[in-house]
């Protein structure tokens, strides 16, 4: 009998292949040559990464973690504070260690948030990124509210050969896909592991998981730190781009937009959430524009709120479901068959 | 007489003023199966929960190969060698009957750590999978969805779940439930075949079923021990007898007490 399992672990070929292709477009889209939409490329990419962490969260390990921003924004201070003011930070260590930052961090909330469940780890989550941003916001720290500049962008360096200059935006750009690319990838191989089905178990039922004797707590926050982490890498990569970091990258505004792209783009997928950093950016980038929409450019927020809403009413998979849709009929026919 | 693998002694949990178990003491042995009966609300899935450590008793201890287990957490105690299996089914609804099997193989040896293999690519533990689906009779099932497998199956991969665990003492919280008579002769069938390898304790209401496995059994009302012993001992047993005419009072039930319930299958 043919597998029919439409809550498949494993991507289809199709999947694997219009994800190929896209890579290849994004890999060529700088040879426009155009340098706001490849800074806004950039961004997407970014977003992508941080929303992927937040799905190996929501949507693998059944997390619904309202302060991810925390880990974002903490990278970004972390690159900020650690290095020389003025001089060119080496990429080598400067990135392990923000995500080093971000990983303890998430090491600590999570063993204290990992002993709710619900509305109440969506509230604690929340309160703990608040707590941060306060932190950043009302002491000497992280420059205040005007938060802190970063004169020299880091480098990467073999000897005296610099092999990477990240002042230079096509190089960013290059630098950052390669990251989207690694990070996907490696996810996607832990999410194909035994830990990872172990996680996918614990979403599906967690108290089974726990008769069957695995250490859910201990799981959770394996994927908790790696999740804080990730979001860490892509906190870096967005304050390198700004070249400087202030409060608002950890507030909870951040933290809901990352999981309104999760939502967009279809929890569950990996590659859905990186869709829906694409949409989001995209949408944001054109309805915020005057020159189309004069002053009403200003209240895109509406209209992003009634877009997400319909996503969330008509495609609970999110835009990642227009893919598996095919699949999903074969799937139902399946389902009947079987209870004839 | 062998030495029992695991023994309560003076297991109470108290919810508030009530007592849902109070002072048991039971005794499992591996190649027997202990029957535990009583009215519902007796405390015999407390009782259950109180072993498997979804519950952690107020008094009381549980000895499992030599040490005291009582307050353990659930994961710690399945990893001993206690498995169980639940009244309302639970099982991974979206995942294949492979899938729910291996990853009940996969608590045995989580190798969590080599996280750039394929979840699929351990061949012993596919092959404990395939071995526990192969016992509860599920081979034919394996690549569909849990969801869309009838009752009855259901309650068949609940248990081959259990099995998967490779344990050696297995909780069976009335696997019958809801079953047709030809599922629950299957299921009788798959328990005689464990049998000889595990300690089972069964909770069960048809009765039939029970004095066809028990080996000795153990009659439970309002969480206490009324009679224990073996079927015969316990059939003939006033106390229960008057429990049973007491509480639940139904015919069927009281027919199959009094009479030899094993060859008497009209009543269902």
């Amino acid at each position: 009998m043919q597998n029919l399992n439409p809550y498949r672990l494993n991507s289809s070929r199709f999947t694997n292949l219009l994800l190929a292709i896209a890579v290849v477009l994004i890999a060529l889209f700088p040879l426009f040559d155009n340098v706001f939409y490849t800074q806004l490329i950039s961004k997407v990419m970014i977003m992508a990464i941080f929303a992927m962490s937040l799905d190996l969260l929501v949507g693998y390990t059944g997390l619904v973690s309202f302060g991810h921003a925390a880990y974002f924004g903490l990278a970004g201070y972390a690159l900020a504070l650690m290095g020389p003011k003025y001089e060119a930070v080496s990429v080598w260590w400067s990135l392990p260690a923000a995500m080093a930052v971000c990983a303890a961090f998430a090491l600590v909330v999570g063993l204290l948030v990992l002993r709710t469940r619900g509305i109440y780890f969506i509230m604690v989550t929340l309160a703990f990124a608040q707590m941060l941003y306060f932190i950043f916001h009302d002491t000497k720290l992280g420059g205040g509210s005007d938060g802190i500049y970063i004169y020299a962008k880091p480098e990467m360096k073999w000897g005296d050969t610099v092999l990477l200059n990240l002042e230079k935006i096509d190089q960013f750009y290059y630098f950052v896909l390669i990251l989207l690319v690694l990070t996907y990838s490696l996810l996607k191989r832990i999410l194909g592991s035994p830990f990872g089905r172990a996680l996918l178990g614990i979403k599906v039922n967690e108290h089974r998981m726990r008769a069957l004797g695995f250490p859910v707590f201990r799981y959770q926050l394996a994927s908790f730190v790696l999740s804080g982490a990730l979001a860490g890498l892509a906190g870096y990569l967005a304050a390198v781009q700004y070249g400087f970091v202030n409060p608002e990258i950890l507030s909870w505004h951040q933290s809901g937009t990352v999981l309104m792209m999760v939502i967009l783009g279809g929890m569950g997928t990996l590659y859905g959430p990186a869709l829906g950093a694409f949409a989001f950016v995209i949408l944001q980038e054109v309805m915020s524009n005057q020159a189309w929409f004069g002053p009403q450019a200003k209240h895109w927020q509406l209209v992003m709120g009634i877009i997400v809403m319909l996503v969330a009413l008509y495609l609970p998979q999110g835009l990642a479901g227009l893919f598996r849709w095919s699949n999903k009929k074969r799937a139902v026919e399946s389902v009947e068959a079987n209870h004839e | 007489m062998s030495e029992p693998i695991l023994r309560t002694a003076g297991l109470t949990k108290r919810f508030g003023g009530l007592s849902a178990v109070n002072n048991v003491s039971l005794d499992l042995h591996v190649g027997e199966v202990h029957a535990v009966i009583g009215p519902n609300g007796a405390g015999k899935s407390t009782l259950t929960n109180l072993l498997s450590g979804d519950l952690s008793a107020t008094e009381g201890t549980v000895m499992f190969a030599g040490k005291n287990i009582a307050g353990l957490k659930s994961d710690v105690i399945s990893r001993l060698g206690i498995g169980r299996s639940y009244q309302k089914t639970n099982i991974f609804l979206t995942f294949t009957v492979f899938e729910n099997c291996r990853l009940a193989a996969q608590s045995r040896t989580p190798h969590v750590l080599r996280v750039f293999h394929r979840a699929e690519s351990f061949v012993d533990i596919n092959q404990q999978a395939e071995e526990a689906m192969e016992a509860a009779g599920l081979t034919a099932r394996r690549d569909n969805i849990a969801a869309t497998l009838s009752h009855g199956e259901q309650r068949q991969l609940e248990i081959a779940m259990c099995i998967a665990t490779q344990p050696r003492v297995l909780l069976l919280d009335e696997p019958l439930a809801g079953m047709g008579p030809h599922e629950s002769q299957r299921m009788i069938e798959l328990i005689k075949a464990l049998t000889p390898e595990h300690a089972i304790m069964l909770i069960e209401h048809d009765m039939d079923a029970v004095f066809e496995v028990a080996h000795r059994l153990t009659v439970m009302v309002n969480g206490e021990v009324i009679a224990s012993g073996n079927p015969e001992e316990v059939r003939a047993s006033p106390a229960v007898q008057s429990a049973y005419l007491g509480t639940v009072g139904t015919v069927g039930t009281l027919g199959n007490l009094g009479n030899s319930g094993a060859d008497e299958n009209e009543h269902v």
